[in-house]
């Protein structure tokens, strides 16, 4: 048994009421993805807003239950009750000024997953907690502070610093590094690569930046409008991606070189409402290549040149 | 000449914890039709310095500097009155929130046409049609159906549109655009980048463009100046300046870029934060993160002339070793 | 570019330094705020000269506050003609020193005042909460019953709760403690709905915690700055609407020295003796006063949005 977590057809349904009597209208924010998380290994999951990443972050860490679709983590299926999952997976948000509770102090932050999971008097919890920090590079005086007197780097290291206390198998990262400054940024994945090394850890990395997520993953997934639409190894994906909208995405990224300023696939328009998806291919409205045919079938995921991609021309 | 000219910039703030200042003697100089890009991370007062150009700061902020021109003008010396007829006609400005920057309560057509109305004589009708053309020009499709939507019936990408919509209205000499593409999406953030990028060169317009993204600054500057800590550390063309920085800290940041790793694993990283406003080092503000940092550096850093991108610094890199090395290098080879 | 980066490499020792040891805590950020509030000042030393005078009534008063003076009916003020120097304020209609009995009134204004906010507080807060966390029907059967409550007048609703309980001073803080309940309900219930989607309350949901844990422990503490605020806002209305009651014979019985019930007794002199009504009038104005602009002071420095950055 090599995958840590197997989703199946992961979907999500929200259903949102218009005043007190009108028919519900349902937001599909995630519809039948599938994937694995192997340890020690990093799946990058890639997409704009609205593509449904977060969506599947809370399924996976199981704050929600999924619509349809099976998740199997540690050779369970997944259900919100269960301690030992809740043990397995966990998460690290990307906004480190509203993730940590401003009024705990670092030592209780980092001690109420033992408290409430763990059998441990409070003597075994410090001391684990003191070792955390230590590993995670935060000096032994911050136990004792609260939140608001660090720095975004700082309280990101706290923040997984607490995702680590349980020592779970799967870290689900909700984009850990966009909202920190780039000399942090580079502190933060130092951190993260080292620590998945020491631990074993299969990361669930979700962003939108991709010159981070090609530094760090191993596996990408590109999401678009709730659906998988591109799926591979990084390097296949990064060097030569075959779904139009990967290929637009990553065009659109600037590159740090003003020798190479890149001709870019133009997509136009933006992004539909989750409330009505186009017919067929969900991309076809935007897409540079559509044919008339994509408004009408929706392509399947099907192997092209080493890796899934969801496209009829591809 | 320059269009815009201002020399030793300083704002302080007067916080809870006493003051605390955010710009210390920045100069920042913009030609006409240049797009500059000020860079630099979070409290390197690269938008507090535009923000006090603008007028915009709040009342516990002191503005001083030794020359502000825009245009020929003195904005120093300038009444209130005369400084509002060229701020938000000839200088215009768009921020990061485009949700937030537009006022919830009143129509698109509304809010582009207030502007209008305060800066030109043109009666209702000539607004009206002038609007629908600022909105095609700005590539809002159908114009005309979206003259009546309210800012919360848009996406971010349409917002920020409409801002821009309503800062070039009355056709400014200069537009500030203070991390105009950071909420919105990548491929939105490639569009509103191509449209900033368009408009300056179709209506001769100058562009500042504020941000932290070392992507955006490569694909769009023409001359780039780098902040730190509220001071202007160095600044260069755009293409020298990625391709030799001397100042250790746009080098620092420059190879901490995870694109620029050469393979997987650790990146490069600047060790420490940026200095707060309880910890400013008494010298040179980077030493206590710089890797070149000598005793001299300690007391204070020298400002370089031209040739050496202006680096704050006793040691300006050249192609990454410090110059007094590299001349001690060359007297051992002689 | 090669060789700057083996410059910079990384160095976990020398992780980030910290913000700075000169940065306030919360107090004393909050005082700070709160001391540039001139009024808010004032407010706090009245305040505070109001309870040191509750706490040590029997050694300022002068008299017994029930001690009746038959030679002293109506005495007036200590410098008006006629005026007694041993009854600074002068006497009541059954000859009490009207100074004694403010002094010792002071302690039933604070204790109400203490007394219903402690009551009205935590049920409120209890029922924000369940109505803020749980939502669907539970909260909307809350809301509806909290906005029944709102919709009556308040002094009119605990008038009829007095009515139906019977006069009394407990009674009365029972009722009033009721009419202010909702205000602390409402305002949990908002501040619960929007922490409970925050990310730490997610984070704490990930690594495992029960749902009590989440409200009282979790939530609660960061719902109670505007709680603490309606709280010394409200202490101030329920010494209003007690003095109230007491002065529409419902709530305190005489010969309790409280002010309302004083004002009450004293309805029949108001043109004959001035200083019988004034006092306890002035009495109630400047605590409630006090307590206002305390809580003012309060919301100033506690709302982050009027701070400077």
């Amino acid at each position: 048994m090599s995958d840590l977590l197997k989703a199946t057809g992961l979907t999500k349904h929200y259903e949102v009421r218009k005043g007190m009597f009108g028919a519900p209208d349902v937001v599909k924010a995630l519809n039948g993805v599938s994937f694995s998380l192997e340890p020690a290994k990093t799946l990058a999951v890639v997409g704009e807003s609205g593509c449904g990443k977060s969506t599947l972050a809370r399924l996976v860490t199981m704050i929600e239950e999924p619509t349809e679709g099976e998740l199997i983590i540690d050779g369970r299926p997944a259900k919100a009750g269960d301690k030992h999952l809740r043990q397995t997976v966990q998460i690290v948000f990307q906004n480190p000024y509203g993730s940590l509770n401003p009024r705990q102090k670092v030592g209780a932050i980092l001690e109420e997953p033992l408290k409430v999971n763990l059998p441990d008097d409070a003597k075994t919890r410090r001391k684990k907690a003191e070792a955390m920090m230590e590993r995670v590079g935060l000096r032994p005086e911050h136990y004792d502070r609260y939140p608001h007197m660090f720095s975004g780097g700082q309280r990101q290291r706290i923040a997984i610093a607490r995702a680590l206390m349980l020592n779970p198998k799967i870290l689900v990262l909700d984009e850990p590094v966009s909202a920190l400054d780039l000399s942090i940024q580079a502190q933060v994945l130092n951190l993260l690569i080292d620590l998945q090394q020491e631990f074993g850890l299969a990361y669930m990395f979700i962003s939108h930046d991709l010159s981070v997520v090609k530094h760090i993953a191993d596996d990408v997934m590109v999401m678009y409008l709730g659906r998988s639409i591109e799926k591979g190894s990084g390097d296949h994906v990064f060097d030569d991606p075959r779904h139009p909208y990967t290929q637009a995405l990553m065009s659109a990224t600037p590159i740090a070189d003003p020798n190479q300023r890149r001709q870019r696939v133009k997509l136009e328009g933006e992004l539909p409402s989750p409330l009505n998806i186009p017919s067929g291919c969900a991309f076809h409205p935007r897409c540079p290549i559509a044919e008339p045919f994509c408004s009408q079938e929706k392509p399947e995921l099907r192997e092209v040149a080493g890796r899934l991609v969801a496209c009829h021309l591809a | 000449m320059s269009l815009l000219e201002i020399r030793n910039l300083s704002v302080t703030f007067d916080t809870a914890s006493g003051p605390f200042r955010a710009v210390d003697g920045v100069d920042v100089s913009v030609d006409a039709r240049e797009i500059l890009s000020i860079v630099g991370e979070s409290g390197s007062g690269k938008s507090v310095s535009m923000l006090a150009l603008m007028g915009l700061l709040p009342d516990t902020a002191t503005v001083t500097a030794d020359m502000m021109r825009f245009d020929g003008r003195d904005l120093l010396t300038m009444t209130k009155r005369q400084k509002r007829s060229v701020i938000g006609r000839d200088i215009a400005m768009i921020f990061q929130e485009p949700m937030s920057s537009l006022n919830p309560c009143f129509t698109v057509e509304f809010q582009i046409s207030e502007m209008l109305r305060r800066h030109t004589d043109l009666d209702r009708s000539a607004r009206r049609k002038r609007a629908i053309e600022l909105m095609e020009a700005v590539g809002i499709p159908s114009p005309e159906k979206r003259l009546g939507t309210f800012p919360h019936q848009l996406s971010g990408g349409m917002s920020q549109r409409v801002m821009i919509a309503m800062a070039t209205s009355c056709r400014p000499k200069l537009l500030i655009a203070d991390e105009p593409t950071t909420a919105l999406d990548v491929t939105i953030q490639a569009q509103i980048l191509d449209l900033l990028k368009d408009l300056c060169a179709d209506n001769d317009m100058a562009l500042v463009l504020i941000t932290h993204d070392m992507g955006v600054v490569a694909q769009m500057a023409d001359r780039v100046q780098v902040q730190y800590a509220g001071q202007k550390v160095e600044e260069q063309q755009v293409r020298p300046l990625f391709a030799d920085p001397h100042h250790p800290y746009t080098a620092a940041l420059l190879s901490a870029l995870p694109e620029r790793a050469t393979a997987r694993g650790h990146l490069p990283s600047i060790r420490g934060v940026v200095p707060g406003q309880f910890d400013r080092p008494p010298g040179c503000l980077f030493e206590p993160r710089c890797s070149f940092a000598v005793e001299s550096c300690r007391r204070g850093a020298e400002r370089q002339g031209p040739d050496l991108g202006y680096a704050l610094c006793n040691r300006p890199l050249i192609n990454g070793v410090p110059a007094d090395e590299r001349v001690a290098d060359a007297q051992v080879k002689a | 570019m090669t060789d700057t980066s083996q410059i910079v490499e990384e160095d976990l020792e020398h992780v980030e330094e910290h913000a700075g040891p000169a940065r306030r805590g919360r107090l004393g950020e909050f005082w700070y705020y709160f001391s540039q509030n001139r009024g808010a000042v004032t407010g706090l030393v009245v305040f505070t000269i109001i309870v040191l005078v509750a706490l040590f009534a029997p050694l300022i008063a002068p008299h017994s506050p029930s001690l009746q003076n038959r030679d002293a009916f109506l005495v007036p003020p200590f410098w008006q003609e006629g005026g007694n120097a041993a009854y600074i304020l002068g006497t009541d209609a059954v000859g009490r020193d009207i100074l004694s009995r403010l002094i010792f009134g002071a302690r039933f204004s604070l204790f109400i005042g203490v007394f219903v906010v402690v009551l009205a507080m935590t049920t409120g807060i209890i029922i924000g909460l369940i109505a803020g966390y749980v939502r669907g029907w539970v909260d909307t059967a809350i809301m509806r019953v909290m906005d029944v409550i709102l919709a009556f007048p308040s002094l009119l609703l605990a008038l009829v709760l007095v009515a139906i309980l019977g006069p009394g001073l407990l009674n009365a803080m029972i009722a009033i403690a009721l009419v202010l309940q909702p205000h602390f309900v409402r305002l949990t219930r908002a501040s619960v709905m929007s922490e409970r989607n925050r990310e730490y309350v997610i984070s704490s949901r990930v690594a495992g915690a029960g749902v009590f844990r989440l409200m009282f422990i979790t939530i609660l503490p960061n719902c109670m700055a505007p709680l603490i605020v309606q709280g010394t806002l409200s202490f101030s209305n329920a010494i209003l609407d007690a003095a109230a009651l007491g002065f529409l014979g419902m709530g305190a019985q005489p010969p309790t020295p409280e002010w309302g019930t004083m004002l009450a007794e004293a309805r029949e002199f108001i043109l004959r003796a001035w200083w019988v009504v004034t006092f306890p009038g002035l009495a109630i104005l400047v605590t409630v006063l006090a307590i206002n602009l305390m809580g003012d002071g309060m919301r100033d420095a506690l709302d982050p949005r009027l701070k400077k950055s």
